[in-house]
């Protein structure tokens, strides 16, 4: 359902320009579950911020289903982001003056569902990650592994087809990380895509396939199983 | 996504930044309440003058000697000085059709005195068709009798304000006063109606206007008012003053005739223009807010920046973004707006306190353009913050912490 072909992403730094991806040639099937790995600079959150639209590469085809994605307008762009697509990000990226239900809630007022579903949606995503106590509260009444799957109930609300977690982990203690990781490889087991950047071995190897970046460029990819 | 979910997420972005908010929303009071204000203080000088002119009584014409400067033609030759405009060409006029009523009128200052007591006031000539022309009323006695007009009588009526000077609470009709070197009889007081035209119409006496005219010794006229026979005759009035009075004077025109009309809505249109130009200098006050709410706006967004990159992440299109913040600018003014409201009625409410007898209303165009023009004003200010907003590239706006 992912497939990248050829796809270049290059940033102009002073006078030089860096390649933060070259030539990658990249396909995910629905339901996999990949690891990517790799230095520091290697290009793993620009690989993800491209799957996720966020970002544009500069040459290269990326197509999502099918649908070339470089064609599409910045509302359709949006509109794919919102009911595919779901974000997880190291520093969580909570709105600091909403409640953790108010968080998990956004992506539906944007999408314009109607009050009352989301109300019963969000009731039932945070008390299926163990919040329900905390859905009044803000994040900094939080601690991180909460904050961490508020913000994975947020991602998944719109119930996408892939997750898109950056260094999920990078930011939480084992037992919270470990419990993130479970989370979201339960989502991969109930069929989401999931595709992680991760700094650890440890965590890369439950991945079924990793994928590992240097320079810019896929140096080994285990495959699909 | 829903407007109702639009306003509630600007208005919780507002009230996060509870102080920076009041003070918005305070400068944007200020500038609506000033617009407010100063079109009532305006409009509250427009209605005193047309009070005022309408005192004057209803379809009347002023004719005054002399012509007047606008009207063109050759200026007078050296040392010539107008014709008088006499009690005969008034009695003329009279004779019109168009014509219901005339009162000529002479005016001097002259002493008063009954008893030991004196004053020195306005001493006004004419006929009793005054009475009816300046809608007058009386306290006591009678005004001045019909009769022959160039035929002095020594009756006189006396204003409110000099009757109660001179005789305090006793009755004057039937005493005789002395006005300069004549004697009247006082046959009547004028009710309290208060001034018209710069004129107190309390503080004068008011004889026929023969013996006003041997008083001062003069057999001219001060002016004529003439009140026509209905408002569509007012013009055919002027024309047939002007004509009656060049005949009379072998073919000069030498006599000016204002319609209360034309005043009136000379300055009707002076007085709005002055309430227009005085609401736009207070409407800069707004674009100071305007300015105001355009920084803080900036600051928030920059402050905002991971907020807005996560809403980008979450399937916002920057339509949305600029949306969102472009909200917040417009409740703002509408905020600002609604305080303004208040705090201008508070202001003419003290205004209306301490001078009752000017009007200030707060007409109603007057709000709905305050409003619209604070709602502008957040809206074109807000434009650049929202649009810097839209534009931040979310994967630059998500790696700031
Ligand atoms: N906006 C940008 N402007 C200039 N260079 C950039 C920009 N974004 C990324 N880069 C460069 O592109 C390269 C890849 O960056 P990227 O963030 O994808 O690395 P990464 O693999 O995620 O690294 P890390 O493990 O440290 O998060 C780096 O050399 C980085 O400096
Ligand atoms: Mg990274």
């Amino acid at each position: 359902m992912i497939r990248l072909s050829e796809i270049e992403r290059i940033f102009p730094v002073g006078g030089e320009t860096v390649h933060a991806l070259s030539d990658v040639n990249f396909t995910v099937s629905k339901g996999e579950y990949v690891a990517i790995m790799g230095p520091s600079g290697s290009g793993k959150s620009t690989l993800l911020n491209i799957i996720g639209l966020l970002d544009r590469p500069d040459k290269g085809v990326y197509s999502l289903e099918g649908l070339d994605t470089t064609e599409l307008t910045d509302d359709q762009q949006a509109s794919v982001r919102r009911n595919k697509i779901g974000f997880v990000f190291q520093f969580f990226h909570l709105i600091p003056r909403l409640s953790a239900a108010e968080n998990v809630e956004l992506p539906m007022i944007l999408a314009g569902t109607d009050p009352a579903e989301r109300k019963s949606r969000v009731l039932e995503a945070l008390s299926s990650y163990g919040l329900s106590e905390r859905m009044k509260h803000r994040p900094d009444q939080l601690s991180g592994g909460q904050r961490q799957r508020v913000a994975i109930a947020r991602a998944t609300i719109m119930r996408p087809d892939i997750v898109l977690a950056d260094e999920p982990t990078g930011n939480l203690d084992r037992s919270s990380g470990t419990e993130v990781i479970q989370i979201l490889e339960n989502l991969n087991d109930n069929g989401i895509t999931l595709m992680m950047v991760t700094h650890d071995p440890d965590l890369g190897k439950r991945a079924s396939r990793r994928v590992r970046l240097v320079d810019g460029r896929i140096s080994a990819d285990t495959g699909s199983p | 996504m829903k407007v109702r979910d639009i306003v509630q997420y600007s208005a919780k972005a507002l009230s996060g930044y509870s102080v920076r908010t009041l003070l918005m929303i305070l400068a944007m009071a200020i500038g609506v309440a000033s617009v407010i204000v100063l079109t009532a203080l305006g409009e509250g000088a427009r209605v005193f003058v047309t009070r005022e002119f309408s005192s004057l009584g209803t379809y009347i014409l002023i004719v005054l000697p002399g012509r007047s400067e606008t009207t063109g033609g050759p200026p007078p030759l050296l040392g010539e000085t107008p014709r008088e405009l006499t009690l005969e060409d008034a009695l003329f006029l009279a004779r019109n059709s168009v014509v219901r009523r005339v009162a000529p009128i002479t005016v001097g200052s002259a002493p008063v005195s009954w008893k030991h007591r004196e004053r020195e006031v306005t001493i006004l000539g004419s006929t009793e068709s005054l009475f009816d022309i300046r809608q007058l009323t009386m306290a006591q006695g009678r005004f001045l009798p019909a009769g022959d007009p160039t035929r002095g009588s020594g009756v006189c009526v006396l204003g409110h304000k000099l009757k109660t000077e001179i005789f305090g609470n006793q009755s004057p009709l039937g005493e005789w006063v002395r006005i300069g070197e004549r004697r009247f009889r006082i046959i009547g007081v004028l009710a309290k109606k208060g001034q018209s035209l710069g004129l107190d119409m309390g503080d004068v006496a008011i004889v026929p206007v023969a013996s006003a005219q041997a008083l001062f010794n003069t057999s001219g006229l001060f002016r004529v008012l003439v009140q026509a026979n209905g408002r569509d005759a007012i013009q055919k009035a002027k024309k047939t003053i002007l004509n009656t009075i060049r005949k009379r004077h072998e073919g000069e025109d030498d006599v000016t005739v204002i319609t209360q009309d034309a005043l009136l809505s000379t300055f009707d249109r002076i007085l709005l223009a002055m309430t227009l130009s005085v609401a736009g200098i207070a409407a800069i006050s707004l674009s100071v807010a305007g300015i105001l709410i355009m920084n803080v706006m900036l600051i928030a967004v920059s402050q905002r920046t991971t907020e807005v990159g996560l809403l980008r992440a979450i399937g916002a299109p920057s339509r949305q973004i600029l949306r969102l913040f472009l909200a917040e600018s417009a409740i703002l003014s509408l905020i600002g707006a609604a305080f303004g409201i208040m705090l201008a009625f508070l202001g003419t409410w003290a205004i209306s306190r301490g001078y009752p007898e000017f009007p200030v209303t707060v007409p109603a165009w007057a709000l709905g353009a305050a409003v619209f023009v604070a709602l502008l004003t957040g809206l074109i200010f807000g434009v650049l913050p929202a649009k810097r907003a839209a534009r931040l590239d979310p994967v630059q706006a998500l790696s700031r912490r």
